[in-house]
């Protein structure tokens, strides 16, 4: 199958490639770009482990055709530090709180929360909850996932972290 | 797994990506959100030679009211429903349902259009539309056509959807306002499909009584049913226990649900009454007469 010319942005820097219209987004960032951050994981579109934030959007790369990203701003975990290099305070909350163990669903958790925090400041456990529901974990019981995001919420905001009463 | 090979067509216009899909005949297959479809095609149980991506089409977006009606084109995706004002206001039930489809991420990229227009028994969106009353804005290459979304599902994937039809807008007569609402969903977790699930449109008179009301069940048959033998039971009433269990059972009687992972056929259709009558509770706590 002939393949197909797309052009698009990738933590900031713009990629020119072609790919076969058939390749997966999470295969073009893997294979061709060598961004093994967001990882495979169900393969279904059920875990998370693969999400990508694109053009303002949290979407599943395992579920994307690459030439469907074709003009689009994409951001993987790669992307996530800071200018500086320092962690971002997503990167920095999972570390703070332990928000990992094995750590193979945290690039898509962390980006996740990234555009969940851009869409709300300030979070309850519930929304936080809610809105991380589409990524799964096997090792945490997700306590320390909510902690990590309400570490960086309250980093981003100015305001000191308390963590909730057991 | 890697789908089979396609060509890829991103058409801007309605016009053109009716054109390519007559063009191109069998081989063809539009593309929405592709949550349903791309899934299918990495299993290769759906191997098109072409996907016409809709995406691009500008006139199969958005949302907007038009007399009493609001109409919402096809590639209107759940994120964009659930963050609609206009919605949220005139027919609430639509965010409601859709914040019990799928996830977020899944959500920022379904479009209603590929909910109601793929003929999936376990979609949530169109037994809403049943419930709602709603018509489906049909385009192909000899013109456009509307169907009712009552008459529009046959069978488990099969609709009025003529080959190289696409299914265009959704519109949706407004509901009286201080109307109640409810859609209750019974899943084993978040992104699971409806074990069963019920919608429900009602509106109250001033003595309590059930002015009108409209009933859609999801998955408990091999299309969504319009339950109007349970609801036409409910005018009248007060939503007394007696009624209500009447109407549940009117409700049960026309379920024909499947045996799967989510329970046996007996214990679906008892569930979709239970939802039913749960759904009846918070549709009438809204309700303003």
């Amino acid at each position: 199958m002939a393949k197909t010319q797309i052009s698009m942005t990738v933590n900031g820097a713009a990629v020119d490639a072609l790919v076969e219209p058939r390749t997966l987004l999470i295969h073009f960032l893997r294979e061709q770009l060598n961004l093994t951050g967001p990882h495979i994981g169900c393969d279904t579109s059920h875990c998370g482990a693969c999400t990508v934030d694109l053009d303002g959007r949290s979407v599943k790369s395992c579920t994307m055709f690459a030439v469907q990203a074709t003009g689009a701003d994409i951001r993987t975990i790669e992307g996530m530090a800071n200018a500086d290099g320092t962690l971002h305070a997503l990167q920095e909350g999972f570390r703070e709180m332990h928000g990992l163990q094995c750590g193979f669903c945290t690039p898509g958790m962390i980006v996740r929360a990234y555009r969940l925090l851009q869409e709300n400041a300030s979070p309850s456990e519930e929304e936080i909850r809610f809105g991380i529901s589409g990524n799964l974990c096997r090792c945490t019981g997700y306590q320390n996932i909510v902690k990590a995001i309400q570490y960086a919420a309250a980093k981003l905001n100015g305001v000191p972290f308390q963590e909730a009463a057991e | 797994m890697i789908p089979g090979p396609f060509a890829y067509h991103h058409p801007t216009s309605v016009k053109d990506a009716l054109a390519l899909l007559a063009d191109l005949g069998d081989e063809a297959r539009p593309l929405a959100g592709g949550h349903s479809l791309i899934p299918m095609m990495k299993l290769r149980l759906a191997t098109p030679g072409h996907l016409v991506d809709l995406a691009g089409v500008a006139d199969l977006k958005g949302i907007r009211a038009e007399g009493g009606d609001i109409v919402i084109g096809a590639m209107t995706t759940q994120h964009e429903l659930v963050g609609s004002d206009l919605l949220a206001q005139k027919i609430p039930i639509l965010r409601e349902t859709s914040l019990l489809i799928a996830d977020p991420q899944v959500r920022y990229v379904g479009t209603l259009g590929g909910n109601v227009a793929n003929g999936d028994p376990g979609n949530d969106m169109p037994a809403v539309m049943l419930c709602l009353g709603a018509t489906y804005h049909v385009s192909g290459k000899g013109g456009d056509r509307r169907v009712a979304a009552r008459e529009f599902y046959q069978g488990a994937y099969f609709t009025a959807l003529e080959p190289g039809e696409i299914l265009s807008a959704i519109r949706i007569p407004v509901p009286v306002a201080g109307h109640g609402h409810a859609y209750q969903k019974l899943k084993r977790k978040i992104g699971d499909y409806a074990t069963a699930a019920a919608a429900v449109v009602l509106t109250l008179k001033g003595g309590g009584e059930v002015a009108s009301c409209s009933i859609g069940l999801t998955n408990v048959a091999e299309t969504p049913l319009w339950a109007e033998e349970a609801a036409n039971i409910l005018v009248g009433s007060r939503l007394d226990a007696a009624t209500v269990k009447q109407a549940v059972a009117a409700a049960e009687a026309i379920t024909s649900p499947a045996s799967d992972q989510r329970g046996p056929a007996q214990y679906r259709t008892k569930m979709a009454g239970v939802m039913l009558a749960r759904a009846l509770t918070r549709a009438k706590a809204r309700a303003r007469p």
